[in-house]
């Protein structure tokens, strides 16, 4: 029998008359590495936040540490060694790093007052334990994510913790920063901590994990060891169906002008000599490390890096791009990585989202905008690329990440351009969407648009783009065909250095 | 060292300071002797109770614009009390007394603040007016002056330091002190107790500070208390060395302290600012407004000038912070 910490039967819970749980069971093992996996919406935060107590359960049992819990307060999850580090890491940015480290420990001892010789020594001893040194006096905000991530976890060792919570805790990291948290991962799992990880990227839900959990819909699919599970059947039941991934192959006619030539494009410090081709009909994945430059060239396309040398011609036609406005005008289109911030008016209706770059185009008599024609636009768009909504007057922040996703694309293909340059086009969408967002970007391709594709998602790369451009410290150091790699060489090149 | 020293904001404002005393010092030497020194720090005991207060709230991310309006309901309110119903009492009476109606019209803003989840500036701008217009309405709108009680005109007279000079005496006022005690205090506060603590971090990261266990109901309830109050000690000590309770004075000025607050580092996002910083920030202001006249710039000039320093001084850090985050934006690969 294993040493169970959490034992969790038959859980309801409900929001609003809305089904989050049914009847869900869920066992943590102590000191194992647990991977729950679904998609958005299946009932995965809904069950953190009730094993943390910041939710009640309707109905179920729920034992700790032997111990039966009727009602389960936040502070009782955490006297039992539970703790959540949820996405936003819940740091104080302006605060220095030892500060953050300590603070809730000096908060759960009752001070009064500030020891700070206490407070460095926490951190330290704090970062030691991961065998991590961070700058003590630095505050947080100058930290990379990584960094504020393993701080969130020394933070949380400090207070005892015997189960730590990660809520998708490498959406934010790049490969070689995933392999140090896992690194980190490992070493405490060997001396006792439990872990469970919310995860939907199941390349390293199958590489860390002993543990799998699955659900779907707020039921429970599976529960079992690491060794019955593939990413076939991962995918199989976190959605449902079978994915089969199709890798799209394009040769293009090169007796035709490129639809995009770079040639020599430089950016002091930034980009070296950048030259490629991309023909209409084209995938194009552009891909390496963190600060390779695969985002400046993006930003330097669409006219908001400015370049020392080089030139972009576009049909032949040399042209250049000083501004947005530019790109625009030459029939580019960008889709943001940071679809929140860069993307989306996420407290405006779908609707306006989806008309925002047309809306010009959609002026009737006197100038102004006719509503016939704009909802005409706006019920094609939904339509055409299925984003699940109810009603398209709701604000864009009420859709699901894969959702607000295909209202960025739909803005940019209501401007019908010729060249779309996607920066991470599927970051923080679930597995369902984002099959249905390839298949989109492919369909795309097929009526003679060119695609540049931003991404570190190796599958995704394979799945959809019929080139590769590895970058490197800002220089494109190989072209790579997707039908002669494979995940791994793939992979393994990209953190070559 | 060097490096992280001249980026911070307070050394940049300490090196404007230096370059602006040294260079109106050398315009005009009248600038260096006793009575103009005696001048400027009377002119920031005040400022300086105030900015203490603005301090601590636009830390916790919030702002209080009605302090001026507390200040002068507590100083008229209480000397008017006094005239009618206690002449004789003593002053550190006045200054109880005006400090708890200080603290009480503190409690009306943490009310709507932390019950309602207002917006701060929205709460305080509505109050600044209903606070200031009951004044007016209820309690009096003459100035009193000729009949106050003995206890503050003595007050007024006191001088700590006193020294004669070629025409007349240098007098240097002990309310001085009051400013010091409050700077002490408030630098205790924020850097020493959990309390402090709890209001940066409710300045950078509301909910994570929910989420750690800070009581921000009871956080917020200090710091506009806390503001109320020191706005009562500031509004009678204005009172006392002026020697008059107007109710018409001080409303006006929230601009000038919430600046010399800023100037001093604070940011208006909450999260960031120094008590060191905040003394540089008021000493820069003070300075501005009452030595540009010696190197004959007139005084109507005086709001352009400071309006400048502001916009440099507040600017120029943004600029390259924003400088910063654009390299932090290339390294990060966004």
């Amino acid at each position: 029998m294993a040493d169970e910490i959490i034992r969790l039967t038959g859980i309801h819970k409900s929001f609003a008359g809305v089904r989050a749980l049914q009847d869900v069971d869920l066992t943590i093992e102590r000191g194992k590495i647990h991977c729950l996996v679904g998609e958005n919406g299946c009932g995965k935060s809904t069950l953190i936040k009730i094993i943390a107590g910041v939710y009640e359960r309707d109905a179920g049992e729920m034992i700790i540490n032997g111990t039966r819990y009727e009602k389960l307060t936040p502070i009782e999850a955490i006297r039992e060694g539970i703790q959540v580090i949820y996405q936003d890491f819940s740091l104080f940015p302006n605060l220095t790093v030892a500060e953050n480290i300590a603070l809730n420990e000096e908060l759960a001892e009752g001070r009064r007052f500030v020891n700070w010789r206490n407070v460095y020594r926490v951190a330290e001893d704090a970062l030691a334990q991961i065998d991590v040194q961070l700058p003590l006096k630095a505050r947080v905000e100058e930290m990379s994510v990584a960094n504020k991530q393993l701080i969130a976890i020394s933070k949380a060792l400090r207070q005892n913790a015997q189960v730590i919570i990660m809520d998708e805790p490498t959406s934010a990291l790049t490969e070689r920063e995933v392999r140090a948290l896992f690194s980190v991962i490992r070493k405490l799992e060997a001396r006792g901590i439990t872990f469970l990880f919310v995860s939907h990227k199941l390349n390293e839900v199958l590489e860390i994990s002993e543990k799998i959990i699955v659900l779907r819909n707020g039921k429970n699919v599976s529960q079992g060891n690491r060794s019955e599970y593939d990413n076939r059947r991962l995918v199989r039941e976190m959605t449902g169906h079978d994915i089969t991934t199709k890798r799209y192959t394009y040769t293009p006619d090169k007796s035709s002008e490129p639809l995009l030539r770079v040639d020599g494009l430089s950016a002091k410090d930034l980009l070296y000599e950048i030259s490629f081709d991309l023909y209409a009909g084209e995938i194009v994945g552009v891909t390496g490390l963190l600060g390779s430059g695969r985002t400046e060239l993006a930003l330097a396309l669409f006219g908001t890096l400015s370049i020392d040398a080089g030139q972009i011609s576009i049909n032949g036609e040399p042209v250049k791009i000083k501004s947005i406005q530019d790109a625009i005008a030459h029939g580019i289109g960008y889709v943001p990585e940071d679809r929140l911030t860069e993307g989306l008016f996420l407290e405006r209706s779908i609707g306006n989202n989806v008309v925002v770059r047309i809306i010009d185009r959609l002026r009737g008599t006197l100038g102004f905008t006719d509503p016939r024609r704009v909802n005409a636009q706006i019920d094609h768009w939904v339509n055409a690329l299925s984003i699940k909504t109810s009603d398209p007057s709701l604000p864009a922040k009420t859709l699901s990440g894969g959702n607000q996703q295909r209202v960025v694309l739909a803005k940019w293909l209501a401007s019908e351009p010729n060249l779309l340059i996607m920066n991470g086009p599927t970051i923080g969408v679930d597995i369902g969407s984002k099959d249905e967002l390839h298949e989109m970007m492919k369909t795309l391709a097929g009526q003679g648009m060119g695609l540049l594709v931003i991404s570190d998602d190796i599958p995704e790369l394979l799945a959809t783009c019929n080139r590769i451009l590895l970058m490197r410290h800002g220089r494109i150091v190989e072209e790579i065909q997707p039908a002669q790699t494979n995940e791994n060489e793939l992979a393994a090149k990209l953190i070559e250095e | 060292m060097f490096r992280s020293l001249i980026k911070r904001n307070e050394f940049l404002v300490a090196v404007t300071i230096i370059a602006l005393v040294l260079y109106i010092g050398f315009r005009n030497p009248v600038f260096y002797t006793y009575s103009n020194i005696f001048d400027l720090l009377r002119s920031g005991t005040v400022v300086g109770i105030f900015a203490m207060g603005v301090l601590v709230v636009i830390v916790s991310g919030g702002i209080d614009v009605s302090f001026t309006a507390i200040a002068v309901f507590a100083l008229y309110s209480t000397v008017k009390f006094m005239v009618t119903y206690a002449p004789d009492a003593p002053i550190w009476m006045a200054f109880v007394m005006a400090s708890l109606i200080g603290l009480g019209l503190g409690m009306i803003n943490a009310f709507f603040i932390s019950k309602f989840h207002l917006p701060t500036l929205i709460v305080t701008l509505g109050t600044l007016s209903m606070f200031h217009g009951f004044l007016l309405f209820a309690i009096g709108n003459q100035i009193i002056r000729n009949k106050l009680p003995p206890s503050l005109t003595a007050f007024a007279r006191t001088a700590l330091v006193s020294i004669q000079m070629d025409r007349g005496i240098a007098n240097l006022h002990p309310a001085i002190f009051i400013t010091i005690v409050v700077a002490i205090f408030t630098w205790l506060l924020l850097d020493y107790t959990m309390l402090g603590r709890g209001i940066y971090a409710l300045g950078g990261a509301r909910e994570a500070a929910e989420r750690a266990g800070f009581n921000i109901n009871h956080i917020q309830y200090f710091i506009y208390g806390f503001v109320g109050l020191l706005s009562g000690i500031a509004g009678m000590t204005f009172g006392a060395l002026n020697r008059q309770a107007n109710p018409q004075d001080i409303v006006g000025t929230e601009l000038n302290v919430i600046a010399a607050v800023v100037l001093g580092g604070a940011t208006l996002t909450g999260g960031r600012g120094t008590v060191i910083g905040t003394i540089l920030g008021v000493t820069l202001v003070v300075i501005a407004n009452n030595s540009l006249i010696l190197i004959g710039i007139p005084p109507v000039w005086q709001r352009v000038v400071i309006g400048i320093i502001i916009l440099i001084g507040t600017g120029l850090p943004a600029i390259q912070e924003r400088r910063a985050g654009k390299a932090m934006v290339g390294l990060a690969d966004m």
